[in-house]
């Protein structure tokens, strides 16, 4: 495997090993010495086109995690700004050598257009590509829900995943629908019929306008962001009316297991799609996802750079025991 | 040898209706068919055995581009792409910069058509002034002005604005008008990017439904029948839209629709890619309307075949999908996808393809001088196409001034041996002529006697 461009890119078994060599890895993050010299003189473009915090500051730990030499490259004062074209960018981070870039693009499918076209040669990850995909998002939701829920320790067979709020526009939820269900996951989405994309009853998943009829058999529920821009295009009259129907509050919150997972991928719409009480309450596994996120981005990163065989962990594990 | 110049006997061609027939031109006219003509004018012999001869191809869509964008396409340059796909005839759609609203601008356009000398060229006026969809265009001046417009079309936007359109419908009955509508009801298809379905929704590209395409098409029909008028659909692309077209023709409207050489090919599986040289207004769709569109050419439901060719600079698709431009190129590879899709499917016979590529067109258009059978006295407007023979699709082959083809690499059906324009040679052994350089001509692979 070359690039991670889509949750269709993994097997099952590659998924699987990405989740456990994370597993592995965040015990490095855990310990006194947080660096390994796996990716040592290897340069990682973070190719940002679109504003981001969590993602690209948590890449940029992964890499320098892996002690990969890492550059940032946002749109903000940068040659994006003046208009210039994906392909003249990608000709120049691979004429500075780039073996990696890791971009976030507000264009469906610009990772892919980067991958197979011959601008660059380097690996390409997708750090969210419009409203397609975000697999690394997806990857490290799988590794919290498997930490805090799954019955075995490799797949998640059986737990009920309820995704809810815009999907039409979630790159979030497009992944996570491809790789729950592909570790075995029971996944319903919950939207208004506005905010489903048309086709959707061909996803591997089930599909609901109820909220309240599904959480109560949840096992984790994933709040999705939902934007406020959203109402002008008519796809819900108005905030309270879409809190009223489909936010997670403290009512709702009652109404789960006292051992559902309460996730949301961030930036959170405090008060929109989700409530204080929701989203700091004990259930609240917010802010491991970001600490998860790097282990996973490590995992990403050491598997398509570090020539690692995709389903084996020894190498992971002995260049750790040098380590530790 | 200036009576050699203009003067070709063309042995061995299957004509339309499946007879095998000699064709003599002298000076631009068919002079005589029949076998084993002895040849004693001083033509120059030309053997087309196992080929098939069709009337002059006919495009009533094609984009030129001049005035405004000739970095992608000139009147010129797509000329002699026509030539090279078979066709004597082409209609330059408005959307130029400026736009063909005013007689000025038509007037060049069909003057700079007349001195390339490749095919004539028909320009199409816009409906509304500079394609705002709000005022009319001075559709009577176009109408009399040397390019004797009779076709108007927005193509590129709708005409949306129902009264607009009535009043355009009416307008151009004074003189035996058609109004040409891209039907896309603009507020279902902001900031959409392909075919709305399952595809779109994985691939996360804003989705543009069929019925924002039906809605248009239903709605003119409905007005074309109040007011008496022609209307014409341009590029039709979903099996909603050909049932719309089938019911109204039943009804006796006189409504006409084209389809497009990709729309009968090509699927939106091929958004699949990201790669935007599949990125079209309207959109590619799925494999259930295709077959609806090959079996609306072939009933008769959808009149003729249009090109829509629509070139464009590398830089306007070399990005990522939601940046790029609509389009792709077209003249070129019409006839072959024709043949391919409709005749070796055995759906639609020659004279089934000289109708939707010849004489419907030029009936539609008014284009009085082409879409005439091969007969005797008929302007010598021909195509010869070997329709067994394969080509592989080089977009660094083609004579437009883009490369925007999305066929780049496919083996296509059916090599254009031949164009015949007002009885020259504009396209023959792989060179292009003006037939204002006919003197520089060597015809090669043919007796001169």
């Amino acid at each position: 495997m070359k690039h991670l461009l889509s949750i269709n890119d993994l097997s099952k078994a590659q998924a699987i090993a990405i989740l456990d060599t994370a597993q592995e890895l965040a015990r490095v993050s855990d310990g006194p010495m947080k660096k390994l010299p796996t990716l040592r003189g290897r340069t990682i473009v973070n190719l940002f086109a679109e504003d981001s915090t969590r993602t690209r500051i948590s890449f940029e730990a992964a890499a320098k995690r892996l002690s990969a030499d890492v550059i940032n490259f946002s749109a903000k004062g940068s040659s994006i700004s003046k208009g210039e074209s994906l392909k003249d960018t990608a000709q120049t981070l691979q004429a500075m050598g780039a073996d990696a870039v890791i971009i976030r693009h507000g264009a469906s499918g610009a990772a892919q257009r980067l991958a197979d076209s011959k601008w660059m040669s380097g690996a390409v990850i997708n750090a969210g590509d419009g409203t397609h995909e975000h697999p690394s998002q997806a990857l490290l939701d799988a590794f919290t829900i498997r930490k805090h829920l799954a019955k075995s320790a490799q797949d998640l067979n059986g737990i009920k995943v309820v995704i809810v709020g815009d999907v039409l526009h979630s790159r979030v939820a497009r992944s996570n629908v491809l790789l729950l269900a592909k570790l075995g996951a029971d996944v319903t989405l919950v939207a208004p019929p506005t905010l489903l994309p048309v086709g959707v009853e061909s996803w591997p998943c089930k599909v609901s306008y109820d909220f309240d009829s599904a959480l109560v058999e949840a096992d984790a529920v994933m709040m999705l962001r939902i934007q406020l821009e959203r109402m002008s295009e008519l796809f819900f009259p108005n905030a309270r009316e879409y809190s009223r129907y489909f936010g997670l509050n403290g009512d709702r919150v009652k109404l789960l297991k006292p051992t559902t997972l309460v996730m949301h991928p961030g930036p959170m719409n405090r008060g929109l799609e989700i409530t204080a009480d929701a989203a700091d309450g004990a259930r609240s596994v917010i802010v491991e996802q970001v600490s998860n996120g790097v282990s996973v981005r490590m995992a990403i990163l050491y598997m398509l750079l570090a020539g690692a065989p995709e389903d084996d962990l020894a190498g992971v594990n002995k260049e750790m025991g040098a380590m530790l | 040898m200036s009576s050699a110049s203009s003067s070709y006997l063309l042995t061995g061609l299957t004509l339309p209706d499946g007879t095998v027939s000699d064709i003599q031109i002298v000076d631009g006219v068919i002079a005589a068919l029949g076998n084993s003509r002895p040849n004693s004018s001083g033509a120059q012999t030309i053997d087309f055995s196992g080929c098939v001869a069709l009337p002059g191809l006919v495009d009533l869509h094609t984009h030129l581009r001049e005035p405004g964008k000739e970095d992608a396409e000139t009147v010129l340059s797509g000329s002699m792409a026509a030539a090279k796909g078979g066709y004597v005839a082409i209609s330059a759609m408005a959307n130029t910069s400026p736009v063909a609203d005013t007689a000025g601008v038509v007037e060049q356009v069909f003057a700079l058509g007349q001195s390339a000398g490749f095919a004539d060229v028909f320009p199409i006026g816009a409906v509304t002034q500079g394609l705002n969809g709000e005022t009319l265009s001075e559709i009577g001046a176009m109408a009399d002005s040397n390019a004797h417009v009779r076709v108007f079309s927005d193509d590129g936007s709708c005409v949306h604005d129902p009264l607009v359109m009535r009043r355009a419908l009416e307008y151009v009955k004074k003189f035996g008008g058609v109004i040409a509508q891209h039907a896309q009801e603009p507020s279902l298809t902001k900031g959409a990017q392909m075919n709305e379905g399952e595809i779109s929704s994985r691939l996360g590209l804003k989705g543009w439904p069929a019925v924002a395409e039906e809605a248009i098409i239903a709605r003119d029909v409905l007005l074309a029948d109040h007011v008496k008028s022609r209307l014409h659909i341009c590029h039709l692309t979903t099996a909603g839209g050909v049932e719309i077209i089938r019911w109204a023709k039943a009804r006796g409207i006189d409504v006409t629709a084209e389809v497009t050489p990709h729309h009968l090919l090509l699927t939106d599986e091929t958004a699949k890619s990201y790669d935007p040289i599949f990125k079209v207004n309207p959109p590619l769709r799925t494999q259930r309307d295709v077959e609806a569109l090959r079996e609306g050419l072939a009933d008769g439901t959808i009149d003729i075949v249009a090109t829509d060719h629509a070139p464009h600079p590398a830089e306007s698709k070399e990005c990522e999908w939601q940046e790029a431009a609509f389009g792709m190129l077209g003249l070129e590879s019409a006839l072959a996808i024709v043949n391919q899709t409709m005749v070796q499917t055995g759906l639609l016979n020659w004279e089934g393809v000289a109708d939707r590529m010849s004489y419907a067109p030029a009936r539609i258009g008014r284009y009085a001088s082409h879409g005439q059978k091969i007969a005797v006295g008929a302007p010598a407007h021909l195509t010869v196409i070997n329709p067994t023979q394969t080509y592989r699709v080089d977009r660094d082959l083609v004579a437009s001034r883009s490369r925007n083809t999305p066929f780049h690499g496919m083996e296509l059906t059916g090599v254009i041996h031949g164009t015949f324009f007002r009885g020259l040679p504009t396209y023959f052994s792989g060179k292009l002529t003006s037939i204002h350089s006919q003197n520089r001509i060597e015809i090669q692979g043919g007796a001169t006697l």
